[in-house]
C-alpha cells in the first residue's frame, strides 16, 4: 500500500534554489528511506517550479500541498548511490576499490580498482607505526639551519679531499636509500597509510641528507670526489629488489644498520664540527629508519617465521651477484684511512687503518646483534652478517 | 519532403538489416541510432552496450551528427531504436503518417517547462508586454529554447518575428538544442542588457545563476510554458514487439544504484528509465504546425 504519510519536514524559508536550498534538501532527504515523503515549506519566489524543475532533474517526486499556500511535498526517488565503508579497524585485506578513499570513509561502489599490489596488513604493517611518523615529524631538521657552515675551518688539502670522498659515497648511498622506498611507496594500498606516511618522511630525509653530504663537499672547495662500479652494483640489487619485505630487510636492517656505524665513526673521527654535527643529525634519522626495519621484520616473522629462510636466501643471493665485487673500495677506504688518521704521515695512516677495522668490527658486531633480534640464531646472524655487501649498504 | 522508402521494407528482409558478423536477422543486434552531440556520447553508448550484453540483449549503436539523419535512417529501416530528441518524434510521425511507437524515456523527459526571463527592473508583466521588444532563444530547431516558448509568445497573440524581435543562438544546428550552449548564449544576451527577454528550460535557469551566467536576484520570470516532454526511444511500428522487447524491458531494470550504470545514467541525466508515454508533446506538434518547420 502506498504510504502517504510525511516522515519529515523542512522550512526553507525564503531561501531560494539558487540560494542553497539544495543542500537542506538533500540532507533532509538524505535521512528519509525511497518513497517516503518530505514535507517542504518555502517562501522564495518562483519557488515551486523551481522545486518541481529540481525534483525532476534527482528523480523525486514533487507535488503542491492541499494542506497550505506555501506547504510542498516531495517523495524521495531513488538515487542513493551504494555506499561500502572502508572499515575502520585495520583489515588484513584492503579492497582495491576503496582506493584513495581514507579509511573509515563512505566509498561510494562503482569506483576504479587501483592497482595497488601491496594490499595486504602483512604484507607491509609494523608495530607502532604512528609513534615512529610522529618522530619522524618532530625531529626534521634544515641542511640550511642547523648545520653550522661557518665554522668550517681550513683543512689539509689531502684530508679535506678524504672527506670529500666519503660525502661522494655517502650521496650515492642515501639516493639508493631513496629510491627504494619512493618505488614501493606507489605500491602500497593507501589503507595502510601509517608505512606510507613513515616511508614518506624516509625518503624526505634521504633527500636531505643527500643534499647535505653534497653540500659539505662542494663547501671546502675541493667538491666531489669519485664513484666506483662496485659500489653502483652493490646498490643496484638493492634497487631491483621486488619484494617489499626483502627490501626493508635489505635496505634498513642490514644497509641503514651498518650505516649507523659508520656515522657514529664520522661523527667521532670528523675532522671538522660542520661534518660531524651533520654524520649526527643523519644517524638520528638513520636510526628511525633502522627502527621501522626492524619493526616491520619482527611482525613478519612473529606471522611467518618461516621467511627467515627467504630472508637468509636473499642475503645470500646478493651476495652470489656481487662476488666480483672483492671489498670496500679503495676510494672509501683509503678516504676513511686518511679521515681517522687526521693525514698521511706513517703514524697517522697506521692511526687511520686501525680505526676503520674497528669500525668494520662494529659494523658486524651490531648487525650480528639485530639479526638476531629478529630471532636469527648466532651462526645464522654470523653468517648473513658475513655475507652483507662491503660496500656497507 | 518526399515520403520515405519505410514501408516498404519490412523487418525480415535482410538486404535492411546490416550485416554484422554475418549473423541471420533474427540474431542482430538491435541497432540504436543516437545523435553525437557531446563526446560523453561514446563513453554512454559503449557503457550501455556493455551492460546489455551482459544481460543477454545483445545491441549495437551508430552515431549520426544532427537529428534529420537519424529519423531518416530510422524509417528506412537502417537502424531499429532511435533515442530521439522530442522534435526527432515529431518529425519521425509527420514523416511516417503516425507510423511510429514510443519505446522509454527517461524520469526527467517527463513534465519539462520553459521560463520566459526578463530582467528584474523591466516593466513588463506579460508576454503582451513583449511586443515591439526583443527576445532572445537558442538554436532554431531547439524545442525546449525556442519552438516551445515562441509557439506560447504566438498563442498570446505575438507572431514572432513580426510583433517582437527574436534573437536566435544558433549552437550546433540540427542537434535539436542538445547543447545547452544556445540556451546560455540567450541568457548571457539577456544579462548583457542586448534583449528584452530570454527563453531558458526550467532546471537550466537555476544551473545558469548558480555557474555565474546570470546574477541571482537580477531577473524575474514573466511566463512559463504548460509542462511538455523531451526525448524518447523511437521504433518503427511494424517492428516487431519481441525485437524490442528485451531491449525495453532492461533499460527499465536499470537501477542507479548499481555501480556498473550509475555514472552512465549521471551522463544521460536521468535517475531512472520509464515506459514512454506521447501525451507530452502537443505544444511542440502545434509549434511545428504553427511555423511550417518542416514544409518544403
Amino acid at each position: 500500500m502506498l504510504d502517504l504519510t510525511t516522515k519529515a519536514q523542512i522550512d526553507l524559508g525564503d531561501v531560494g534554489l539558487h540560494e542553497g536550498a539544495p543542500v537542506l534538501l538533500r540532507r533532509a532527504l538524505a535521512r528519509l528511506a525511497e518513497n517516503e515523503w518530505l514535507e517542504v515549506r518555502a517562501q522564495a519566489p518562483e519557488i515551486e517550479a523551481e522545486l518541481a524543475a529540481w525534483c525532476r532533474k534527482e528523480g523525486h517526486f514533487f507535488e503542491h500541498s492541499h494542506a497550505a499556500r506555501d506547504l510542498y511535498r516531495i517523495q524521495r526517488g531513488r538515487g542513493k548511490p551504494s555506499v561500502t565503508i572502508s572499515q575502520q579497524e585495520i583489515a588484513e585485506v584492503a579492497d582495491p576499490s576503496w582506493g584513495l578513499a581514507p579509511r573509515g570513509a563512505q566509498v561510494e561502489a562503482g569506483g576504479p580498482d587501483f592497482s595497488f599490489t601491496l594490499r595486504e596488513k602483512r604484507e607491509v604493517w609494523a608495530q607502532d607505526l604512528s609513534t615512529l611518523y610522529k618522530q619522524a615529524v618532530a625531529n626534521q631538521w634544515s641542511a640550511a639551519r642547523d648545520i653550522p657552515w661557518d665554522e668550517l675551518p681550513k683543512l689539509s688539502a689531502e684530508v679535506e679531499a678524504a672527506v670529500c670522498q666519503v660525502m661522494t659515497f655517502l650521496t650515492e648511498n642515501e639516493f639508493a636509500a631513496l629510491y627504494v622506498p619512493a618505488r614501493f611507496i606507489a605500491r602500497i594500498h593507501p589503507y595502510y597509510r601509517e608505512v606510507v606516511e613513515v616511508m614518506a618522511v624516509l625518503v624526505a630525509d634521504e633527500a636531505r641528507h643527500a643534499e647535505t653530504f653534497t653540500r659539505r663537499a662542494e663547501a671546502g672547495g675541493i667538491g666531489l670526489g669519485t664513484t666506483a662500479v662496485s659500489g653502483q652494483l652493490s646498490l643496484q640489487t638493492l634497487l631491483e629488489e621486488p619484494d617489499f619485505t626483502t627490501a626493508v630487510f635489505l635496505l634498513c636492517v642490514m644497509g641503514e644498520g651498518t650505516f649507523l656505524s659508520l656515522l657514529k665513526f664520522l661523527e667521532e673521527c670528523a675532522p671538522d664540527p660542520v661534518t660531524s654535527v651533520l654524520a649526527r643529525y643523519a644517524h638520528r634519522d638513520e636510526a628511525r629508519h633502522v627502527a621501522f626495519g626492524t619493526a616491520h621484520l619482527r611482525y613478519v616473522l612473529s606471522r611467518e617465521p618461516e621467511r627467515r629462510g627467504a630472508l637468509t636466501s636473499a642475503v645470500e643471493r646478493r651476495s652470489r651477484m656481487l662476488a666480483s665485487v672483492s671489498g670496500l673500495s679503495p676510494y672509501l677506504y683509503d678516504a676513511l684511512v686518511v679521515m681517522a688518521g687526521g693525514g698521511l704521515a706513517p703514524a697517522q695512516i697506521r692511526q687511520g687503518a686501525r680505526r676503520v677495522a674497528g669500525l668494520h668490527r662494529e659494523m658486524d658486531r651490531s648487525r650480528r646483534e639485530r639479526l638476531q633480534s629478529l630471532g636469527f640464531n648466532t651462526e645464522e646472524a654470523t653468517s648473513l652478517s658475513a655475507f652483507h655487501t662491503k660496500n656497507f649498504m | 519532403m518526399a515520403r520515405p522508402p519505410w514501408a516498404c521494407h519490412s523487418f525480415d528482409e535482410d538486404k535492411h538489416m546490416p550485416s554484422v558478423h554475418g549473423a541471420k536477422a533474427g540474431s542482430l543486434p538491435l541497432l540504436v541510432g543516437a545523435v553525437a552531440y557531446d563526446p560523453k556520447v561514446v563513453t554512454i553508448w559503449e557503457g550501455f552496450k556493455s551492460y546489455f550484453q551482459k544481460r543477454g540483449v545483445e545491441i549495437d549503436y551508430v552515431l549520426y551528427s544532427n537529428y534529420d539523419a537519424q529519423v531518416r535512417a530510422n524509417l528506412a529501416g537502417e537502424i531499429d531504436v532511435a533515442w530521439n530528441s522530442p522534435l526527432a518524434w515529431v518529425k519521425s510521425q509527420l514523416d511516417s503518417k503516425d507510423g511510429c511507437r514510443a519505446l522509454a524515456m527517461r524520469d526527467s523527459d517527463r513534465d519539462l517547462t520553459t521560463r520566459v526571463l526578463v530582467r528584474k527592473d523591466a516593466e513588463l508583466a506579460s508576454l503582451a508586454d513583449l511586443k515591439g521588444k526583443s527576445i532572445a532563444v537558442g538554436a532554431s530547431d531547439s524545442p525546449q529554447a525556442t519552438l516551445i516558448p515562441l509557439s506560447m509568445l504566438a498563442e498570446a497573440g505575438l507572431a514572432p518575428g513580426k510583433d517582437c524581435r527574436v534573437l536566435y543562438h544558433e549552437v550546433m544546428v540540427g542537434k535539436h538544442g542538445d547543447h545547452v550552449g544556445g540556451e546560455r548564449d540567450a541568457a548571457r544576451a539577456l544579462a548583457a542588457g542586448k534583449v528584452d527577454a530570454a527563453c531558458v528550460l526550467d532546471s537550466n535557469y537555476a544551473v545558469f545563476i548558480n555557474e555565474g551566467t546570470l546574477d541571482p536576484g537580477t531577473t524575474k520570470v514573466l511566463a512559463t510554458t504548460p509542462p511538455y516532454d523531451h526525448c524518447n526511444f523511437t521504433a518503427r511500428a511494424d517492428l516487431p514487439e519481441g525485437r524490442t522487447q528485451p531491449f525495453v524491458e532492461t533499460l527499465l531494470g536499470m537501477s542507479f544504484q548499481d555501480p556498473e550504470v550509475r555514472t552512465l545514467m549521471e551522463l544521460e541525466g536521468l535517475k531512472r528509465w520509464l515506459p514512454a508515454r506521447t501525451s507530452g508533446y502537443r505544444q511542440l506538434e502545434l509549434a511545428v504546425k504553427r511555423f511550417g518547420l518542416f514544409e518544403a
